[in-house]
């Protein structure tokens, strides 16, 4: 008995100790009172001295949190218990949060360096006016293939990913959008279709793709590609960007028929404590310097036109990242499909997963 | 002994209603509910369509797998391990792995058995050649069983060393070879080890997930990864609930069939 | 049953504990890569290590989740163990297994549908995601594994033992701890051994239930995880893994010289 009494005691004063020293770290850290802001982020997706640079600048303190999908950061929001005075989340899901009115309008007076944003990025479908949103990253899917593990073989198409010569050798990504939308686009319809027909027959042309295909992975898609564990792979470009940094034998593609273009863009949660750190952060992002040196760190393709003028032409010229007009335009904003459709997405895209070679 | 009444069970019941009765109860409503928000048991008709049905084949043909290994390879060990000396500290030490992180040993295991991995390297030297383990039936099996080798060990190392060593030096006595004082003796006084390892092992296999993506690179779809991808990917937490609930079904079912004991795994 | 084992055997020993071990290496042995990668050897380095040391905030993470371990592991011991002695009390056959069944439901459960469904009970009590959510959930999923690894010696108790004590005049409260408690002593050092590992390692819970900064060690691997491991999280494994087996060293020859047998709590489910 004495052994338990001791054993518990033990317990309950290391557990006091170590949380009385948390809190001695944290409020020397300043974590601490409501001279903070929380920013909900994906991971490893700002580059961490402009963090500090912004509470040298503000004296506030940045309270940095990740999230790995869109949907872990919405069901965390729409639970209400967590309070984020700024998110980044895409663009479906910003439709989504503003549907269920879960975002505060922001305030584009205390926004003034918007004006640096290309207006190509402006204004569109999934938040008319930029009422909510504010645009952080954009980026594109696409193929990356690795030609030292190729004979020669090249890609400009989505069908190129059929040739059998690359049985076993091709990774997707893990997204029912992204997957099923190459197979829409493959066949020469919108991937943002939402004919039954058109539907099961992408289906059962992706089908057909799987005896090439090794795996269908998430983030840790990068590390496979830069370790040349497959020659081929679909990708987001910022992963592509982040790929080719790391192993430069590796080549990004566009395909020709079309692809998604997404955005990612900076919100204010209705639980956002700090209102006015919010919007002062979102200026401070916007900044065509702070703007051109996170383009440079994070490797996806900022919507800032000054801060484009200040990058090195090798990254502002790359067609791969920045491409030409006449590709942008076959490129599609994923709509918001509704629930019960989006779900079928991903019935569809199960079925694919089941699909046994 | 006279009648008490029993006070204990008050605060433990109240945290069961808490914990664990409200939480379910959550679940099973939730279950009923389309994503649109609308009561429907289109959800468990769902669950009847061939691929659902595959589903639920493949996670119980891939559990009993792993079991199956798991048992092979737990019986031997922990047979000689209550013959070796410190075997204390050893069995500790085949629990320590357990509380390494599992997704970093997961990600290990990418490393080693990736194209140019360690595993690789040493059958090319060996002379068999490179070979693709990563994102294979066999990969998943073996970090599976990886995984759960502990929890198989445990029991059966327990019910070995309860065997009072006097019954086999009496089936010695009375001319037993080795292996008949095994068969006959030690083995059937182990059985109860064994089942509650096998429920250990079986019932968290089931419902695993992570690693049929990290491992399996998604080729192997459980019940478990449905589960997660409908409530943290899709958002169909009907569908996900109306899964869990049949889950929780066949689990009750497995208990009541092999006993009551077994245990969750920390690292499903 | 003193037997040596042949050859064979610790053939068979030795290629099992190279096997469980030898991912746990690989992450040590890349914990000094310059490369800072987890595939191509570049050279030697401590810069990781360095980083671990000076990252704040990954220190408050690592105390967070000793903070929770300790507290959930010790709370749901006592909760566990009033739990067994309810269950023990029981006396009808149908209450006890249904009581029994209640507490398994949990234990069966993947761990995605124990964290979705506290996170819609939270949401329904209006507790704010963090510290508190954490801990309650933990326990939660502790309790009846307490209670598994308790019943058993609980039963094992003859109940002559309670009788006697009683004849001798001891209170109720007097044989609770001075026959119960010591009696249970190992099951109990199992339920809190048991429910340490469980708090340390759970992922999918503590991804649900957590919020508004706070995060536990698995939960910062999971989203650090998103590039391909940092090395630095590597760094943080070696000194762990290396501090639990000085730990479990350290304890194992201590109690042996004290000449006692070492009472591993984990050593009996």
């Amino acid at each position: 008995m004495k052994q338990l009494v001791r054993l518990f005691a033990a317990v309950f004063a290391a557990a006091l100790g170590l949380m009385y020293w948390t809190s001695h770290l944290n409020s020397s850290q300043g974590y601490s009172g409501a001279n903070t802001i929380t920013i909900f982020n994906w991971g490893d997706y700002i580059d961490p001295d402009l963090i500090a640079e912004f509470e040298e600048e503000t004296g506030l303190k940045v309270i940095y949190q990740t999230f790995d999908s869109n949907e872990a950061m919405m069901t965390k929001i729409e639970q209400g218990g967590t309070a984020y005075d700024i998110a980044i989340p895409s663009e479906y899901a910003i439709s989504k949060l503003k549907e269920e009115g879960l975002l505060l309008p922001i305030d584009h007076s205390k926004v003034p360096n918007l004006d640096n944003i290309d207006e190509r990025f402006l204004d569109l479908s999934f938040d008319p006016g930029n009422e909510y949103s504010i645009p952080y990253f954009w980026g594109t899917v696409g193929i990356i293939y690795n030609p030292t593990l190729l004979d020669g073989q090249s890609f400009e198409s989505w069908d190129d990913l059929w040739n059998p010569e690359l049985r076993n050798r091709i990774l997707l990504v893990d997204g029912a959008r992204e997957v099923i939308g190459f197979g829409l686009n493959s066949l020469g319809y919108s991937l943002n279709d939402t004919n039954e027909e058109h539907l099961q027959e992408a289906k059962r042309k992706l089908g057909t793709l799987t005896p090439n295909v090794k795996a269908i992975v998430g983030d840790e898609i990068k590390m496979l590609l830069a370790g040349e564990e497959a020659a081929v792979g679909v990708v987001w470009s910022g992963d592509a960007a982040e790929v080719m940094w790391e192993n430069e034998n590796l080549d990004y593609v566009i395909p020709q028929e079309g692809s998604n273009v997404w955005f990612d863009n900076m919100v204010i949660p209705t639980s956002a404590r700090n209102l006015e750190g919010a919007h002062q952060f979102i200026n401070f992002m916007l900044d065509p310097e702070i703007a051109a040196r996170n383009a440079e760190y994070v490797g996806y393709s900022t919507p800032n036109a000054k801060a484009l003028e200040l990058l090195p032409e090798d990254i502002s010229q790359d067609e791969r990242f920045y491409p030409p007009p006449e590709l942008t335009d076959k490129l599609e904003v994923y709509e918001n499909l509704g629930k019960k459709m989006l779900s079928h997405y991903n019935e569809l895209f199960l079925e694919f997963k089941m699909h046994r070679k | 002994m006279t009648r008490t009444r029993n006070l204990y069970l008050i605060p433990y019941a109240a945290w069961m209603l808490l914990f664990v009765a409200t939480p379910i109860v959550l679940i099973v409503y939730n279950s009923f509910f389309d994503v649109e928000g609308h009561f429907t048991w289109g959800n468990f008709e769902k669950f009847l369509t061939p691929v659902y049905l595959r589903m639920t084949f493949n996670s119980f043909w891939y559990a009993f797998l792993i079991t199956a290994f798991s048992l092979l390879v737990a019986y031997p060990t922990a047979y000689w391990l209550t013959r070796a000396k410190h075997k204390q500290l050893w069995l500790l030490l085949i629990i320590v792995p357990s509380w390494i992180n599992l997704l970093l040993k997961t990600y290990a295991f990418i490393g080693l058995f990736g194209t140019y991995g360690f595993v690789n390297a040493v059958f090319e030297a060996v002379g068999i050649g490179t070979r693709q383990i990563l994102f294979t039936d066999f990969s998943f099996v073996f970090v599976s069983v990886y995984i759960f080798i502990p929890f198989m060990i445990l029991p059966i190392y327990n019910a070995l060393e309860e065997i009072n060593p006097s019954l086999l030096y009496a089936a010695r006595d009375l001319g037993a070879s080795p292996w008949m004082a095994f068969r006959r003796v030690v083995f059937p006084l182990t059985l109860e080890g064994v089942k509650a390892g096998c429920q250990a092992v079986f019932i968290p296999a089931l419902s695993l997930f992570m690693i049929t993506r990290l491992i399996a690179g998604n080729r192997v779809v459980t019940l478990g990864t449905a589960i997660e991808q409908h409530f943290l990917v899709t958002q169909d937490w009907g569908m996900g609930s109306a899964i869990a609930v049949l889950l929780i079904i066949v689990m009750a079912v497995i208990m009541l069939m092999t006993g009551t004991r077994g245990a969750r795994n920390p690292v499903r | 049953m003193k037997m040596k084992n042949g050859k064979l055997a610790n053939v068979y020993l030795v290629a099992v504990f190279v096997v469980l071990y030898a991912p746990i290496f690989y992450l040590m042995v890349y914990s000094f890569n310059s490369a800072g990668t987890m595939h191509g050897f570049e050279s030697f380095t401590l810069e990781w290590y360095e980083e671990v040391f000076q990252d704040t905030r990954l220190l408050i993470i690592v105390l967070n989740t000793v903070v929770i371990a300790l507290l959930s592991s010790a709370i749901s011991t006592i909760l566990g163990v009033i739990g067994a002695l309810a269950i023990q009390r029981v006396r009808k056959l149908r209450q006890r297994n249904s009581l029994l069944a209640m507490n398994n439901v949990l234990i069966v459960s993947p761990d995605v549908i124990i964290g979705a469904s506290f996170l819609i009970f939270f949401t329904m009590l209006g507790i704010q995601l963090g510290f508190t959510s954490v801990l309650l959930s933990h326990i939660a999923f502790s309790v009846p594994i307490v209670v598994l690894m308790v019943l058993p010696k609980l039963q094992e108790m003859s109940p002559t033992l309670i009788d006697a004590a009683k004849d001798l005049g001891a209170s109720s409260w007097g044989v609770l701890t001075k026959v119960i408690l010591p009696f249970l002593r190992p099951g109990i050092f199992a339920g809190f051994f048991m429910a340490l590992t469980y708090s340390l390692d759970d992922f999918a819970v503590t991804f649900f239930v957590t919020g508004n900064g706070y995060t536990t060690l698995s939960v910062e691997i999971y989203s650090r995880a998103r590039q391909g491991i940092s090395p630095s999280i590597n760094a943080l494994s070696t000194l762990i893994f290396l501090f639990t087996i000085t730990l479990v060293l350290g304890y194992y020859f201590l109690t042996r010289r004290t000449s006692r047998k070492p009472d591993w709590g984990v050593v009996q489910p």
